[in-house]
């Protein structure tokens, strides 16, 4: 099931100046109860977004119009917890490719890449220059290029090389995912399944 | 290169089927769990692609995260719920896998009905489409949680993409102070390493603290390892575990055994192996513990006060912003604290040896008026347990009452919900905002915590409630 390919992503980027951002928080458990992957972006950082009476809460990144763009900047930590892949879906639907931090959880991480969001983890200090060229100009804009492992901040020309493992990079490019692979190396799997003592 | 290998190395190489240079290994996996939030969009993804569930016989699926804890006999009043729990029953069935329905005898939390039934076994590789997956590792398997893309990867081919994570070993010497159990030495570890500070890693736990644990509590201890970021946490079988095992449904019988144990005896990390990271802490000093922040790396002592800013790891802004959402203060003692609401229960603490801990503080006392209870077993083999050996009477005569197996309040899917604003000390593993229903305040702490929270209406250390016993 191919995705939409990576390549080069310039942008504005939505700010959330947080640690520790749990996927609970990116989307509570009662909005995991689809059975299709269609409307998570609806409830991303559902209880932070919207009051109980569903009305939006104004002080929230998402509902300030001033911030736009497919790019999510987070604090160090950023989706630890549930393994919910939900989370990653609810970034997506909402737009956003690509998900910038100092600091990722494994699983999020993880799941982000499986989907065709890119993480992208920085040092902490260019990750508060990211969010200092946001706050001086909502409208500054940053380029993730893939292909180069590189992300950089337009306005003032600073960047910062990123990892991503050679496999995973030839996959977000080229829109491949796992199973695709996995399925062309089944001989190899099924022959192995044999040897297994359970 | 050294030939002496962890206990990690030792599974994990041996379940490589192949690796991708500058990328992943794919690692064979013995056995998946199944359940119904995190299932339905992968089964549906083996539909749009033509193909079927390569190894059914290693698959298993239960129902737990939606599921009500009251009155199961009748149909699930929601109807999102209720298509989920449908949604799976169709899908085990259509692809020949074995499901434990609403219901069904083995139905129960997946991370507690596996053991049960012998489904974990040491050596194996577990994943599911849950964090908590970890919980295996208790048994000296590899477990896991994955994503959705990956239940789907692992239903299609039996092996899941994955860089090796780096190796840590946390040691706890000495013996356990009275009062201190299997989750206050979690969450002690957690506290000291912060709710990302074994990210990256996969760690095994050593020590005697361990070795004298039951599996119960080994299971307690693997389960939290995601709550530091941990990919998973594993502890070597002993003569503990092989005690456990033997003689369960899914377990090795006759002549498979003595195999099976030829190979469960070698799982032990070689004298010399080198970790990536090594943690040791002394035992003795670990007290009761309870969170007061909104992760569960945010822990302390019962008896301590509330850090200040200043003094912790990490933002100074998230962390009031924590507090402030918590409605305590920088210097704040815990004990005293009124609550609302106590749960007993969830994959971390749904187990029998955590009833009889509960029950063994609230024999003889009374429920608080202020205090609603939710008494959740994790499965009907608890839930029989805790009937034959007499809790349920014990719980009753003190004003509690039990409930039917299920997530539950841990993760507030079904109508177990805290509400608003009410303060909840709870046993499961998850202290987020909002995680136990929407503005929910949540202090996470062992079961004898809980108990004598529950009988006194306020957050009270265990130990001044227990008999001390004769030295």
């Amino acid at each position: 099931m191919a995705y939409d390919k990576f390549n080069i992503l310039r942008t504005t980027a939505v700010p959330l100046p947080i640690e520790n951002v749990d996927t609970d928080q990116i989307i509570p458990a009662r909005f995991l109860k689809a059975t299709e992957r269609k409307g998570f972006g609806d409830n991303l950082f559902r209880d932070w977004r919207y009051n109980q009476d569903g009305t939006p809460k104004e002080d929230f990144v998402l509902n300030n119009p001033k911030y736009k763009g497919k790019i999510l900047v987070g604090g160090a930590n950023f989706g630890s917890g549930s393994s919910r892949e939900h989370a990653a879906w609810a970034v997506y639907d909402c737009g956003f490719r690509c998900v910038i931090s100092s600091f990722f959880a494994d699983i999020f991480r993880g799941n982000c890449l499986n989907i065709g969001v890119l993480p992208v983890q920085v040092s902490a200090e260019f990750l508060q220059k990211i969010f200092a060229a946001i706050e001086a100009d909502p409208n500054a804009e940053f380029e993730v290029s893939l292909e180069d492992q590189k992300v950089t901040i337009l306005a003032t020309g600073e960047s910062e090389p990123f990892d991503i493992n050679d496999y995973k990079k030839g996959n977000m490019t080229n829109g491949f995912d796992d199973i695709d692979y996995l399925l062309n190396i089944k001989e190899n799997i099924q022959e192995f399944a044999k040897s297994t003592p359970l | 290169m050294s030939t002496k290998k962890t206990l990690f190395d030792k599974v994990w190489d041996s379940h490589v089927v192949h690796q991708i240079e500058n990328g992943p290994d794919v690692l064979f996996i013995d056995r998946h769990m199944v359940h119904e939030v995190t299932s339905p969009v992968a089964f549906l993804g083996l539909k749009n692609r033509g193909i079927r569930v390569m190894h059914p016989e290693k698959t298993f699926a239960t129902a737990d995260h939606n599921t009500p804890t009251i009155n199961q006999h009748l149909p699930v009043e929601d109807p999102l719920s209720a298509n989920q729990l449908k949604m799976l029953e169709e899908n085990a069935n259509e692809y020949g896998i074995s499901y434990w329905g609403l219901g069904h005898e083995k139905n129960g939390i997946v991370h507690v009905v596996g053991p049960e039934y012998g489904i974990t076994q040491p050596g194996a590789t577990i994943v599911c489409g849950d964090s908590h997956t970890s919980t295996h590792g208790a048994f000296g398997a590899i477990a896991f949680g994955i994503g959705t893309s990956e239940v789907e990867m692992v239903l299609a081919t039996q092996c899941i993409m994955q860089p090796k994570p780096k190796s840590m070993r946390i040691n706890i010497t000495g013996d356990l102070q009275y009062g201190v159990t299997p989750k206050d030495v979690a969450l002690f570890i957690i506290s000291q390493l912060t709710t990302s500070g074994a990210t990256g890693y996969f760690v095994e736990y050593a020590g005697d603290v361990f070795k004298s644990m039951t599996m119960e509590g080994r299971m307690t201890v693997c389960n939290l390892s995601i709550e530091m970021g941990a990919r998973g946490g594993m502890i070597a079988p002993d003569e503990t575990t092989f005690h456990y095992v033997k003689g369960r449904e899914f377990t090795p019988k006759g002549e498979a055994w003595d195999t099976a144990m030829n190979y469960w005896q070698t799982l032990y990390t070689d004298e010399g192996a080198e970790f990536d990271k090594e943690l040791t802490f002394d035992g003795s000093q670990i007290e009761p513990m309870i969170t007061y922040g909104t992760n569960p790396g945010m822990g302390m002592g019962i008896s301590k006060d509330i850090p200040n800013a200043a003094d912790v790891q990490g933002g100074a802004s998230t962390y009031k912003k924590s507090l402030q959402y918590m409605k305590f203060g920088e210097g704040d003692s815990m004990i005293g604290k009124s609550i609302d609401f106590v749960f007993l229960g969830s994959c971390t603490n749904g187990r029998i040896e955590d009833f009889r801990a509960f029950a063994s503080i609230v024999k003889g006392k009374q429920k608080a008026d202020n205090v609603t209870a939710w008494l959740v077993p994790g499965s009907h083999q608890v839930e029989a347990a805790i009937k034959e050996e007499g809790i349920l009477a014990i719980l009753n005569d003190a004003g509690f009452e039990l409930r039917e197996p299920g997530c539950s309040a841990c993760l507030a899917m079904n109508d177990d919900k805290v509400p608003p604003g009410k303060l909840a000390v709870s046993t499961s593993n998850r202290n987020f905002e909002g995680r136990q229903g929407p503005g929910s305040r949540t202090l996470l702490a062992s079961p004898l915590v809980a108990a004598a929270a529950a009988v006194t209406g306020k957050v009270t250390d265990p130990r001044e409630l227990m008999e001390k016993e004769l030295a």
